[in-house]
C-alpha cells in the first residue's frame, strides 16, 4: 500500500521535474529579440544614411566578417586560448588555494584579505604593468585572464566546501570519519555545484580579461584587431571581431554549463 | 546495567551574553531495548541531551555511561536520524543508505544485502536506483532511517525526525518506526515536541522544562503494544498527557488546557 502511494507521490515529482519546453521558449524569443533588433538597426542606419565608420549595418558588419575571414579566425584562436590557459590556470591554482583556506583558519586570516585587495584592484591599471615586466606576448594576456578567473573561483569554493549541513556534518562525526573520507565523500561533491557558479561567472570575465590584456600591447588577437581597425577607420571589421568575442564568451559559458550538466547532475537548474 | 547511565549532567554554553546553561543537573538511566521520548518546548536542552548520549558534544560536568563505559568519543554503537534527512543528492537511495558502512569499512556484499533488506522493511523497494530528489519529505525520511540503521547499532538517536513532515505521513512513519523497532529491538532515544507523538511511542516519557534546561517529570507509559491509534482517546492516554502538559507549562507562565 505504501509502495503504491510512494509511486503515485513520485509520478507527480516526476512530471515537475521534467524539462518543460520553456527553454526551447526562451531561445526562440532571444533569436526573434535579437533579429528584431538587427533589422531595426539596419532600417535606421540605412534611413538615416549613418556613415559606415561611424556606425556599420549588420549587412555591412556581416559583409566584412566575411571578407576578413581568415584573419578573424586566427586572431580569435589567440584570445581563445589566452583565454582557456588562464581560466585553467585559475582552476588549478584557486581550488586547492580555497580546500587550505576552508581547512586552515591561519591561511583564512592572512589569505582573504590579500585576495580581497587583489579583487579590489582594477585589472585595466594593472594590465600595464604586466607588460612591463613580462611583455608583449600571450603570457601577460593569461595573467590579467588568470587574475580576473581567481577571485570568483576560490570564493565559490570555499563557500561551497563549507555549506555542509550541520546535520551531516554531525552524523559523519558520529562515524569518526577521517578529514579525508570527510572530504571526499561529502565536502567536496557538496562544493561541486557552487564550484560551477564560480566557473560559470570566471569564464564570461576571462574573455574581458584577454581583450584587456590585448588592448595594452599586443601584435594579434581579437583585442588586438578592434583597436588596429578603428584607428584605421574600419569599423564594420571591429564590430566583426564585437561580434565574434561574444559568440565566444556565450559559447565558452555553455560550455560550462553543459560540463556542468554531466559531471554534476543534481545541481539546482536555472 | 543500564544502557545509558547520566547523572548529574550539566552542559554550559559560552555565550556574548555570558555563560548559558543549557541543561542543569540531569540524571537518567536508559534500558536496553527501551524507547524514551524526550519532551519539551524549545530551549528545554532535549536536542542538547541527545548530542551529549551522541558523544557529539561533551558534557561541562557531570556522568555520561554508555554500556558502563565514559562516553568520550563517538561510538559507532549509535544511529542517528535528524530532522532533515540530510542525503547525499549525488546518491543514490541504495548508496545514500550504504555510506556509514562505507565509513566504517564494512564489508561490501553483507552490507549491500543489509541495505536491501532495510530499503524493503521501510517500504521503499523499487526505489534503491531513484535519487533524493526524486522522493517525498516523508520518503527521504525513510532513506535517513535505513541509514541509521544500516551498521546495525545497538541505540537510535533521533532528533525531531518527523517534525518536517505533514501529520498524516508523521503518524505513518511513527507506526512504522515501532514496527521496526519491534522485529529489531534497540534502545531508542527519540526527541520531539509533540506530547502525543512522545506517548503513542515511548515507553517512558521524558518531559523536560527550559531556562535551565531540566527533567521535569518522567512518565512511565503503560499502555499495550503494538500501539495502535485508538490509544489516543483513552481515558489513560489522557491522563498521560496532562501528566505531561502540567510539568511543561507549570512556571511558564503559559497554560493550555
Amino acid at each position: 500500500m505504501t509502495a503504491e502511494r510512494n509511486a503515485a507521490e513520485l509520478y507527480q515529482e516526476d512530471k515537475a521535474l521534467e524539462p518543460s519546453d520553456s527553454t526551447l521558449k526562451a531561445v526562440l524569443g532571444a533569436t526573434l529579440t535579437l533579429m528584431a533588433l538587427a533589422i531595426l538597426w539596419e532600417v535606421l542606419v540605412r534611413q538615416f544614411q549613418v556613415p559606415a565608420w561611424l556606425l556599420p549595418s549588420p549587412s555591412l558588419i556581416v559583409e566584412s566578417m566575411v571578407e576578413w575571414r581568415s584573419e578573424l579566425v586566427g586572431h580569435s584562436m589567440v584570445t581563445l586560448y589566452e583565454t582557456l590557459v588562464g581560466f585553467a590556470l585559475s582552476i588549478a591554482i584557486s581550488v586547492p588555494l580555497a580546500v587550505a583556506v576552508v581547512y586552515s583558519p591561519l591561511l583564512q586570516n592572512t589569505i582573504y584579505p590579500i585576495l580581497l585587495a587583489l579583487q579590489s584592484m582594477p585589472k585595466v591599471a594593472i594590465a600595464p604593468l604586466l607588460a612591463l615586466w613580462i611583455g608583449f606576448g600571450t603570457l601577460p594576456k593569461i595573467v590579467v585572464v588568470f587574475l580576473v578567473c581567481f577571485f570568483p573561483i576560490i570564493v565559490a569554493t570555499a563557500t561551497g566546501l563549507a555549506a555542509v549541513p550541520a546535520p551531516l556534518m554531525d552524523l559523519i562525526r558520529s562515524l569518526s570519519a577521517s578529514s579525508l573520507q570527510t572530504f571526499v565523500k561529502i565536502r567536496f561533491p557538496t562544493a561541486m555545484p557552487h564550484i560551477f557558479v564560480g566557473l560559470k561567472i570566471a569564464i564570461t570575465f576571462a574573455v574581458i580579461g584577454a581583450v584587456i590584456g590585448e588592448f595594452v600591447g599586443s601584435e594579434s588577437g581579437l583585442g588586438y584587431l578592434i583597436l588596429v581597425s578603428t584607428s584605421q577607420s574600419r569599423t564594420p571589421l571591429a564590430f566583426g571581431a564585437l561580434v565574434l568575442l561574444t559568440i565566444m564568451s556565450i559559447v565558452l559559458y555553455y560550455g560550462i554549463a553543459l560540463v556542468e550538466h554531466v559531471v554534476v547532475p543534481w545541481a539546482p537548474r536555472n | 546495567m543500564s544502557k545509558i547511565h547520566i547523572e548529574g549532567l550539566i552542559k554550559t554554553y559560552t555565550s556574548k551574553h555570558g555563560p548559558v546553561t543549557a541543561l542543569k543537573d540531569v540524571s537518567l538511566s536508559i534500558k536496553q531495548n527501551e524507547f524514551v521520548t524526550l519532551v519539551g518546548p524549545s530551549g528545554c536542552g532535549k536536542s542538547t541531551l541527545l548530542k551529549l548520549m551522541g558523544a557529539l558534544i561533551r558534557p561541562s560536568r557531570g556522568t555520561l555511561l554508555f554500556d558502563g563505559a565514559r562516553l568520550l568519543h563517538p561510538t559507532r554503537d549509535v544511529g542517528i536520524v535528524f530532522q532533515e534527512a540530510v542525503l547525499l543528492e549525488w546518491r543514490t537511495v541504495l548508496d545514500n543508505v550504504l555510506l556509514p558502512t562505507e565509513i566504517l569499512g564494512l564489508d561490501k556484499v553483507k552490507s549491500r544485502g543489509r541495505a536491501m533488506d532495510l530499503i524493503n522493511l521501510v517500504g521503499l523497494a523499487g526505489f534503491e536506483r531513484r535519487f533524493p530528489r526524486e522522493l517525498s519529505g516523508g520518503m527521504q525520511q525513510r532513506v535517513s532511517l535505513c541509514r541509521a540503521l544500516i551498521h546495525n547499532p545497538s541505540v537510535l538517536l533521533m532528533d525531531e525526525p518527523f517534525a518536517a513532515l505533514d501529520a498524516m505521513t508523521r503518524e505513518e512513519l511513527g507506526f512504522e518506526l515501532m514496527r521496526i523497532w519491534d522485529k529489531d529491538k534497540k534502545t531508542v532515544i527519540f526527541v520531539t515536541h509533540n506530547i502525543t507523538e512522545a506517548i503513542l511511542l515511548a515507553d517512558r516519557v521524558v518531559a523536560m522544562t527550559p531556562r535551565p534546561g531540566r527533567i521535569a517529570r518522567i512518565v512511565d507509559i503503560e499502555l499495550s503494544r503494538p500501539r495502535t491509534i485508538d490509544m489516543e482517546f483513552t481515558q489513560k492516554f489522557k491522563s498521560y498527557s496532562d501528566q505531561i502538559r502540567e510539568v511543561i507549562y507549570h512556571g511558564t507562565g503559559a497554560s493550555r488546557s
